[in-house]
């Protein structure tokens, strides 16, 4: 029998936390700081839509492009929040989760050969999303020293005559790194200079915790060079719901569109009814979370700097990335040994690409309670470390 | 300095028992601070009390509690206040409020038995000075209590790691 197997899916690899999670699966008493999603129920106001829109019986496929009412509600929002205009009619795209965006703006944008520039450490879809839609991604490591923050220089250096979009993703997961204005403005000037694209993964905008986020499509010359893709996964607490969206220039979000009639159809319709409750009645619910999240990043910070692991202050996502360089142990042999001596799942930097070897990702979508037990065994198990080292 | 009281109160009124070392850690401030603030809010009586939010149906105990919708004539020169003073003073009341509204007064009312505090509104409450008329409505089962869900054993279903 022929392989039945397409040569690019198998050489692609599976995600470094898919293996981890293997591991900690068979652990069920261990203690998880390792989730990407958001511990907060979807806000009441948000499931009650989804509720009655279901008793309504509003069971039937929307417009592709989604809901002309929540693509309206998402312009006014974004309007609101990050100060972009964008026209509900052509311009946003209602995605099954931000993954879809993602997925869907590379397709849309790449011929074999371009060259994607891709940040890391970052989300684990990015690389094989680029190379299945037939382009090369070429990484650059970001730097701790840097706060894990993509400089002028750096990008730069990456750009080819084939370089066509900078896949761009603050605040960022895993390291919870942002870019402020005068960071996003210094690489701006280098992408209109060059001709490139931006596709900007801003779906932690909503949880940043020092001036607010800035969208580098709200620079001037930007706004038409950029997809912006956003969601309701996080900043809601709707990861189950799995919705995004896609916002960016008409000739873009129409191709993008057509990828997406023929691959999804349309999202969920019970999700987008819910989400136009989201955008327009949750601002409190948001604000409330996102002191939660800023309460336990502080929390969280001020334990790793006890215990002397060497940590920038992330400002944005619900991730901090502590280095654990000093006991001369990978990433992952440090989170297995973790996980078997305290029993404290966390994941390893390199599953977002490999300078984020010798860093921890450490989620804080937990309770401080939950969080106050599994930095206790923490700090145990490094202070075992050190004896040991001694 | 509002600012920093407001944002101390927002943490203790979903839980009195954190310390003010952690106080003051997750919102970024001084212990000192934190101390002062809190000491001065009591002082100040802004912050009146430290209670916990009890399930009694989870205990052998015998509880029953009762809202109480009162019609009240108000003092001359004291308004409600003189009639509210007399009726808070009751260890049985739990809560009182003056309402807008139909009745003047909400009393709550914790006893032992429906028979206790049946006696207690017949007794003390109907007869007192002031009081007009009274409504009795026992409460069958509490949901939710002061911001907290009394039962609420959620499992946290979320897949142990992910992207």
């Amino acid at each position: 029998m022929r392989n039945p197997l397409s040569d690019k899916v198998i050489k692609m690899k599976p995600s470094g936390i898919r293996k981890f999670f293997d591991i900690v699966s068979e652990m069920p008493d261990a203690i998880s700081l390792g989730v990407g999603e958001p511990d907060f129920d979807t806000p009441w106001s948000v499931r009650e839509e989804g509720i009655y829109s279901l008793e309504k019986g509003r069971t039937f496929y929307t417009s592709n492009a989604g809901l002309m009412e929540l693509r309206k509600a998402i312009c006014d929002y974004t309007d609101r929040r990050f100060h972009i205009a964008y026209d509900a009619r052509k311009e946003v795209l209602i995605t099954v989760g931000g993954s879809e965006g993602i997925d869907v703006a590379l397709r849309a944008m790449l011929n074999p050969g371009d060259e994607v520039i891709i940040p890391e450490p970052c989300y684990v879809s990015y690389l094989p999303c680029v190379e299945l839609a037939g382009g090369i991604p070429v990484t650059i490591p970001l730097k701790n020293e840097n706060q894990f923050r993509l400089t002028r220089e750096e990008l730069e250096a990456a750009i080819t005559e084939k370089t066509k979009i900078l896949l761009l993703s603050y605040p960022n997961n895993p390291t919870g790194a942002i870019m402020e204005r005068k960071d996003l403005e210094a690489i701006a000037e280098v992408i209109i200079k060059n001709d490139i694209y931006v596709i900007s993964d801003e779906i932690y905008a909503e949880l940043t915790y020092n001036s607010g986020h800035v969208s580098i499509a709200s620079l001037p010359g930007m706004r038409d060079r950029t997809i912006v893709i956003n969601g309701f996964s996080k900043a809601f607490a709707m990861t189950g719901w799995r919705l995004g969206y896609a916002l960016g220039p008409a000739m873009i979000i129409e191709q993008m569109t057509k990828i997406h009639q023929f691959a999804i159809m349309c999202a969920p319709t019970t999700s987008q009814y819910a989400a136009v409750a989201a955008m327009r009645d949750c601002d409190k619910d948001v604000a409330n979370m996102r002191e939660a999240y800023d309460q336990r990043r502080r929390y969280l910070l001020n334990e790793f700097k006890e215990m002397g692991l060497p940590c920038f202050e992330p400002y944005g996502a619900f991730y901090i990335f502590p280095c654990i360089k000093e006991f001369g142990m990978t990433s992952e042999e440090f989170a297995t040994s973790l996980l078997k001596a305290k029993k404290v799942a966390v994941v390893p930097g390199d599953a977002f690409g490999e300078c984020g070897e010798g860093f921890l990702r450490i989620s804080y979508a937990y309770s401080l309670e939950e969080l106050k037990v599994a930095l206790g065994r923490m700090k145990e198990f490094i202070r075992e470390l050190r004896e040991k080292h001694n | 300095m509002n600012n920093i009281r407001t944002k101390i109160l927002k943490v203790v009124q979903n839980n009195s028992k954190m310390s003010t070392k952690d106080i003051a850690t997750v919102l970024g401030l001084d212990e000192s601070l934190v101390i002062h603030t809190i000491s001065d809010m009591e002082q100040e009586q802004i912050i009146c009390g430290y209670n916990t939010v009890i399930n009694w149906d989870k205990t052998d105990d015998e509880r029953v509690t009762a809202l109480i919708e009162v019609k009240v004539t108000p003092q001359r020169g004291e308004g409600f206040d003189r009639v509210a003073e007399r009726i808070y003073n009751y260890e049985e009341v739990t809560s009182l409020y003056l309402m807008s509204g139909g009745f003047d007064m909400t009393v709550f009312i914790e006893g032992k038995t429906m028979k206790e505090v049946a006696q207690f509104v017949a007794r003390k409450l109907a007869p007192m000075e002031g009081v007009l008329s009274t409504s009795t409505h026992f409460v069958l089962k509490k949901y939710k209590e002061s911001g907290t869900k009394l039962e609420q054993q959620k499992k946290d279903e979320r897949l142990v790691v992910t992207a």
